[in-house]
């Protein structure tokens, strides 16, 4: 038998009042995979991320992590299994400088966070680690700077060195490069590239030139449900999905 | 690569500012001279000033919560109560040793604080703020009506206290009040500064800066918060027995709301998060309601309200924070 998907939702349901933002959704990641899930805006791909996460519980349906059901686990515990993310719209500490949002998420990972008694600061090879992935995305010099006092671009950068700090598993990215200026969103590609092939990543985007140099395997969403799955030239070719784009860009 | 070097190196500071962060600095020492001045300077206002320490230690409870862990309560004294009563009814009832009877406060408190935030804490914002007022309104209900147990609006009478480790005897005049409730707030300060630079401190931080960030790097967020609602608690009941064990004397007002809100004003007024608000603020409050109190009986909440006004129009971050904004742009203005 093959080793369990590192993602599996069976049957997923999500309705918000008389809403359907997803309606049975059987999606799989396999271990490893760049998959990329695509759809016009309000197709659900964010309610999606946020039902694998835990930040939203289903109505229907279920959710397994590398094969075991975490329907029923919170956020933080799928996390603590190797599940990361980061957010369509930036979700940083705000007021902290960037060394230490990364160094936060360092500290929950390797278990040190729940101290009362040791300072922090005496931490080095904490703090050492988050810098060390500062340098791997090209941000270090920002380090000592106020999140808040960061270019938008600059800021997507530090959203991807938090995940990446939790050593993830399963890394789900929210519209990695939206808003980012050209530069950034080079190094954002790159560093998504260099990724370890054993992490598995699911990807949200609207940029298809990004879609297409990433991804092996793209999911369409549209209305909350699965439109079609195949490899890009598959879909690239596909009638229906060519249909879905070209009316949403009429609309625009 | 020859730009690369200064900026790297400029980045590598902000290993230095995390590293180095815990370390006493020399200002540390500035409140616990000006408390010890205080003690030889005014010796005919030491129950005042220990009624300030008291206050001090209470305002720096919350600030755990409040300044650090983002957790906006109305309530608080309904633990500060919990404290007073529990010292109070074990002075009253044969139980007169103050530094046992301060831990058994402390102990009762910190596990009403569980308790209550077992349910509050799932709660944020408005709603929050609304069930921690309304657990101390019930709180202050209770212990009016139990009068058998409480006093009532008597308040309770027959607290015995014994002298502090068999050789200071609480004296009229208040120094042994004083010297008490200082050594209390001294080792309050030492756990709560040690509290806030550790890694559960900054985690508390984070939780104020963005709980759903903190959800996604795998944070127990409501142990977290619950954790240190419960060290505040705790704090606050030791705040509270100390007040009761140097006057030997506990009233329903050690419950009241308006001492919630009090400590809240004291907090904003010295500025919150920074550990050292509650060390500027109960002084600035207190003194200002002494004196204004002493100039017009009736009318001196007026011009507290004034000075609160002031703070928050002018200066958010209250008395400190107006101080690290002056200081700051002196070193701009030096650097031009």
């Amino acid at each position: 038998m093959s080793p369990p998907p590192a993602i599996e939702t069976r049957g997923l349901c999500k309705s918000f009042g008389a809403l359907p933002v997803a309606s049975d959704i059987d999606f799989r990641l396999e271990r490893g995979a760049r998959h990329a899930l695509i759809g016009p805006n309000g197709a659900g791909k964010t309610t999606f991320v946020n039902l694998v996460t835990g930040a939203l519980a289903p109505s229907a349906g279920r959710v397994f992590l590398g094969g075991e059901d975490v329907t029923a686990l919170p956020q933080a515990r799928r996390v603590k299994r190797g599940l990361a993310r980061t957010f369509q719209i930036n979700t940083l500490f705000r007021g902290l400088t960037v060394l230490e949002n990364v160094a936060l998420a360092i500290g929950e990972h390797v278990g040190v966070a729940g101290d009362l008694l040791r300072p922090a600061g005496s931490r080095r090879e904490v703090i050492e680690r988050a810098f060390a992935s500062l340098e791997r995305l090209g941000i270090a010099e920002e380090a000592g700077r106020l999140v808040h006092e960061l270019p938008y671009g600059r800021q997507r950068l530090v959203e991807i060195a938090v995940a990446l700090g939790l050593e993830p598993k399963v890394l789900l990215l929210d519209e990695p490069a939206a808003g980012v200026p050209g530069a950034e969103s080079g190094t954002i590609v790159e560093t998504i590239e260099s990724l370890p092939e054993d992490i598995a990543v699911l990807i949200i985007e609207h940029d298809m030139d990004l879609v297409f140099r990433l991804a092996r395997r793209i999911t369409v969403m549209v209305q909350g449900s699965v439109l079609v799955e195949g490899t890009p030239q598959e879909i690239a070719e596909d009638a229906r999905v060519r249909e879905v784009y070209l009316g949403e860009r009429e609309h625009r | 690569m020859t730009a690369a070097a200064p900026a790297g190196a400029r980045g590598r500071g902000a290993i230095g500012a995390l590293t180095g962060r815990h370390r006493l600095k020399p200002l540390e020492a500035l409140p616990w001279a000006a408390a010890i001045g205080a003690y030889f300077l005014f010796p005919d206002y030491l129950p005042l000033g220990a009624q300030v320490l008291v206050m001090v230690l209470f305002a720096l409870s919350l600030d755990l919560i409040l300044g650090y862990g983002g957790i906006i309560t109305l309530g608080q004294a309904a633990f500060f109560g919990v404290g007073a009563y529990t010292a109070g009814l074990l002075g009253a009832h044969g139980w007169s040793e103050p530094i046992t009877g301060l831990l058994v406060a402390g102990a009762v408190a910190g596990a009403v604080g569980v308790l209550t935030g077992l349910i509050v804490l799932r709660t944020e914002g408005l709603t929050l703020l609304m069930l921690t007022l309304m657990i101390n309104v019930m709180l202050y209900e209770a212990a009016n009506k139990a009068s058998a147990v409480t006093g009532g609006s008597d308040g309770l009478q027959g607290i015995v206290i014994s002298p502090v480790l068999g050789l200071f005897r609480f004296d009229i005049f208040g120094r042994t009040a004083y010297l008490y409730s200082l050594a209390v707030l001294f080792l309050a300060w030492i756990l709560v500064r040690t509290i806030v630079h550790s890694p559960f401190g900054r985690s508390l931080t984070g939780i104020r800066e963005n709980v759903a960030r903190m959800h996604a790097i795998g944070s127990p967020v409501l142990l977290r918060r619950l954790t240190a609602y419960a060290i505040a608690a705790a704090l606050s009941g030791i705040a509270g027995a100390v007040l009761t064990q140097s006057t030997q004397f506990v009233g329903l007002e050690s419950l009241g709301v308006d001492r919630s809100g009090g400590v809240l004003i004291v907090l904003i007024l010295g500025g919150f998060g920074r550990l050292y608000g509650a060390f500027v603020g109960a002084p600035l409050y207190m003194i200002a309601q002494d004196r204004l109190a002493a100039l017009d009986p009736a009318y001196w909440p007026l011009a507290i309200g004034g000075l609160l006004i002031a703070v928050v129009m002018l200066a958010r971050g209250g008395v400190l924070g107006l101080c690290g904004a002056l200081l700051a742009s002196l070193r701009g203005k030096g650097r031009r």
